[in-house]
């Protein structure tokens, strides 16, 4: 289970704004950066209207930030860091739902909807080559 | 006085169109003709009392009567005058007048522009428009009255939102409810084709030029909602995957395959059934989404319980419209028979292909946006679904698309040989692939995967679409002149699509984001300019007072432009608003975001560089555009056909 999620949540697709830089958070190592970018894109900020904490300028927000950027300072790893905002937050501060009970048919049902969707496509083509 | 007008107008718009609604079906269903003649003379009759009743509301509103509830939630006295009348669909009832104003609209010109059809046919297309009309009105009036008096008065109001009062958002409402009522007009074409019990000849070609014009104005509304989020929310984002965003981008995206699905039935008369079922589904989203963004349900599952009236009358109109047309189409669907067709490799197998990734976006976005309310509903659990998860699920089908749709165009009708297609078409593969590797690395520089197919797939489609009419230009065979504005329709627009899928590969790729904190007299790089806080000043509007920031901004030792970003605090509402500062050009947006003071002088600053965002707009205008073209001799000729 959680290595569908990891692949998931590290699969080439995601890609969003991923690009946000914070100067004055700035890190030397772009490894680290881009960890950093990364979790400011998906942590949702719980005090705005649906925003994430890197697109809010909110008081919250701008904490939230400064602490996740001494974590990753400290060598925390992304995973820990994620478990660390959930037990404090919830699973509500996720914005990339972890693969879990409760969000597995949110998961699944991509997937079946495609595979629904390669069988409509063969049904239907079977039934009007069928015809001629 | 005026108010009590607008009231009682509404409640006889009512009963029009409740009349509308009974007097066809039952006329078609016990073969009384005169009955049929009833649909009409309702519809003007409607149209022109729910016009007296959205007028006075307008009224209210421009002469500030605090008496009405809703004008004194929504307006004030202060509010410069164009806002007290966009003030109008500022909130929930007057957004539901607006909804019925438009389908007014939409329902006279069906009975205006219809007069060549079968007046049976007709008579049950207004019928259902009827029933639309008169459930939504008898919804207003019990549960959220506009007219509504307060008994204590007011000296003055609590004033628009202010993130409202701009002047996309004065647009944006009205022009995206055209496009989103407008699928009613399809809705209506089909269930009355399910009531007559049998498709009349010609019913795909008449319903197209609604659907598309609908479509038109949706892309346009879209948007204009996305550009508006991008320069006042403050955050430089031009999409966020939110419900309210996803509520008007599923009746698209089900338009879209409408669209698409039509075209096949029209020129073969096959997926019929499914074109109905599409229409069906098209209108129904559009309901969904006026609901889950009127009803308050997406702020929290109980606000629906709040207001259980509303939340239930709500549930009930769903299912009495889309649940009733989906329980007739399951008993007539099998009655509907396609007669023919058509191999592996041929233009209907791709629009095939076309419609089945489009609806699979519908669902997934559909699932991903109830999902949380449903956990939330059954005491699962609080979860948020966002950018993440939608980015992902929603670009798996859409790589196939883009690469199917450039293929698609050059396919013909029920037959094409794969070797002529190959031949056809491998030099502009190639040409993609070879000038998009190039060109993104003389660019930008070629860094990641994903962003060097998307880069592709834009160009690929546009080159796709431009070799369409060139074919015709150049070959022997073929003469531009039978290059029909259908054609040019098809072409245009997906060449749109094809400069916003560079915009926002582009953009999502390469912007630069930075906040950082700043004081007059600070100069900073960011990217290749370089800026200068010049200045900090106080600024008076009608009904704020704001912080204005001025910032050169440089490249090399040239002054680009100076950008005055402000900081906003609405007198009547007291609430702060972020007024970016925008420097566009096609290539590139330079924008600026006055955040919070920070106590020592400084400010915290947004600064963003964002490379071609103009192509996503651009691109949906041009796809909006190419639905105009290709409806444009259609609407001429209904107008002409009028006035003959």
């Amino acid at each position: 289970m959680n290595f569908v999620y990891k692949f998931l949540s590290l699969s080439l697709f995601s890609i969003g704004s991923l690009f946000a830089i914070d100067q004055e958070l700035a890190f030397e190592d772009p490894a680290l950066l881009s960890t950093y970018q990364d979790l400011v894109n998906e942590i949702r900020c719980l005090v705005c209207q649906n925003q994430t904490i890197a697109d809010s300028t909110a008081p919250l927000a701008t904490d939230l930030k400064r602490e996740i950027k001494s974590m990753i300072e400290q060598g925390v790893p992304k995973d820990d860091i994620l478990i660390f905002l959930t037990d404090r937050y919830g699973d509500f501060v996720l914005y990339n739902p972890p693969l879990q009970a409760n969000t597995l048919v949110l998961w699944a049902t991509p997937i079946i909807f495609i595979l629904i969707g390669v069988a409509t496509f063969i049904l239907i083509l079977r039934k009007y080559t069928k015809q001629s | 006085m005026i108010p009590e007008i607008g009231q009682f107008s509404l409640i006889i718009a009512f009963f029009l169109s409740l009349t509308m609604a009974i007097y066809p079906i039952v006329g078609s269903l016990l073969n009384k003709k005169e009955l049929l003649l009833y649909a009409r003379p309702m519809a003007i009759g409607q149209f022109f009392f729910i016009m007296i009743s959205f007028f006075s509301l307008a009224i209210s509103f421009l002469l500030s009567d605090f008496t009405v509830s809703y004008v004194t939630y929504n307006s004030n006295t202060s509010l410069p005058f164009f806002y007290k009348f966009s003030a109008i669909w500022g909130g929930h009832e007057g957004s539901l007048l607006l909804w019925l104003t438009i389908l007014s609209v939409w329902t006279l010109l069906v009975s205006l522009f219809t007069k060549k059809l079968p007046e049976r046919y007709i008579s049950l297309v207004l019928g259902v428009l009827g029933i639309i009309s008169s459930s939504l009105l008898i919804f207003t009036l019990l549960t959220s009255n506009p007219f509504e008096r307060l008994l204590l008065p007011v000296s003055d109001g609590n004033d628009l939102n202010p993130l409202l009062q701009d002047p996309a958002m004065v647009m944006h409402p009205p022009i995206l409810y055209i496009g989103y009522v407008g699928f009613s007009v399809p809705f209506a074409f089909a269930v009355a084709a399910l009531l007559d019990g049998k498709l009349e000849k010609g019913w795909a070609s008449w319903m197209t030029p609604w659907t598309v014009a609908s479509w038109v104005f949706l892309t346009l509304g879209i948007t204009l909602g996305s550009w508006w989020a991008y320069y006042e929310l403050g955050w430089g984002g031009w999409w966020f995957w939110d419900p309210v965003e996803n509520a008007s981008f599923m009746p698209w995206l089900a338009g879209t395959a409408l669209i698409h699905s039509l075209q096949v039935t029209k020129t073969r008369g096959l997926f019929k059934s499914w074109t109905i079922l599409l229409a069906i589904l098209a209108f129904s989203l559009s309901l969904l989404g006026t609901f889950l963004v009127r009803s308050g349900i997406l702020i929290s599952v109980h606000a629906f319980a709040t207001d259980p009236q509303r939340g239930i009358f709500i549930l009930a109109l769903l299912s009495l419209i889309s649940g009733g047309a989906l329980f007739l189409y399951a008993f007539r669907a099998r009655t509907i028979k396609d007669e023919g067709s058509f191999d592996l490799v041929s233009r209907e197998s791709f629009l095939l292909i076309n419609n089945i990734l489009l609806i699979v976006s519908v669902l997934v976005i559909l699932i991903g946006t109830l999902y949380p309310l449903f956990l939330d509903a059954l005491g699962m659990g609080k979860i948020s679904v966002g950018p993440p998860y939608f980015n992902l699920v929603f670009i798996i089908p859409m790589i196939p698309l883009s690469l199917f749709l450039g293929i698609g165009m050059h396919a013909s009708w029920k037959k094409t040989s794969l070797s002529k297609l190959i031949n056809k078409l491998s030099l502009l593969v190639l040409l993609s692939i070879i000038f998009g590797y190039l060109i993104l690395d003389f660019t930008f520089g070629v860094s990641n995967f994903l962003t060097l197919i998307g880069f592709i797939l834009g160009l690929w489609i546009i080159l796709s679409s431009i070799s369409k009419p060139a074919e015709y230009i150049f070959s022997n065979k073929l003469k531009i002149s039978n290059f029909t504005n259908k054609l040019w329709g098809m072409t245009v627009s997906h060449f749109g699509m094809g400069i916003f899928i560079i915009g926002v590969t582009i953009t999502s790729t390469y912007s630069i984001e930075t906040d950082r904190s700043a004081r007059v007299g600070d100069s900073w790089d960011v990217g290749i300019y370089s800026f200068t806080f010049d200045d900090l000043r106080s600024v008076s509007g009608p009904n704020y007072e704001a912080q204005e920031a001025a910032i050169s901004v440089f490249n090399g030792n040239n002054l680009i432009t100076q950008l005055l970003p402000q900081k906003r605090i609405y007198s009547v509402q007291q609430s702060p608003m972020t007024e970016a500062d925008i420097d566009n050009r096609l290539a590139r947006d330079i924008f600026v975001a006055l955040g919070e003071p920070l106590g020592d002088g400084s400010w915290s600053l947004r600064v963003q560089i964002k490379p071609l965002i103009r192509f996503i707009w651009l691109g949906a205008i041009i796809m909006a555009l190419g639905g105009l073209i290709s409806i444009s001799r259609s609407l001429s000729e209904s107008v002409r056909n009028k006035y003959d």
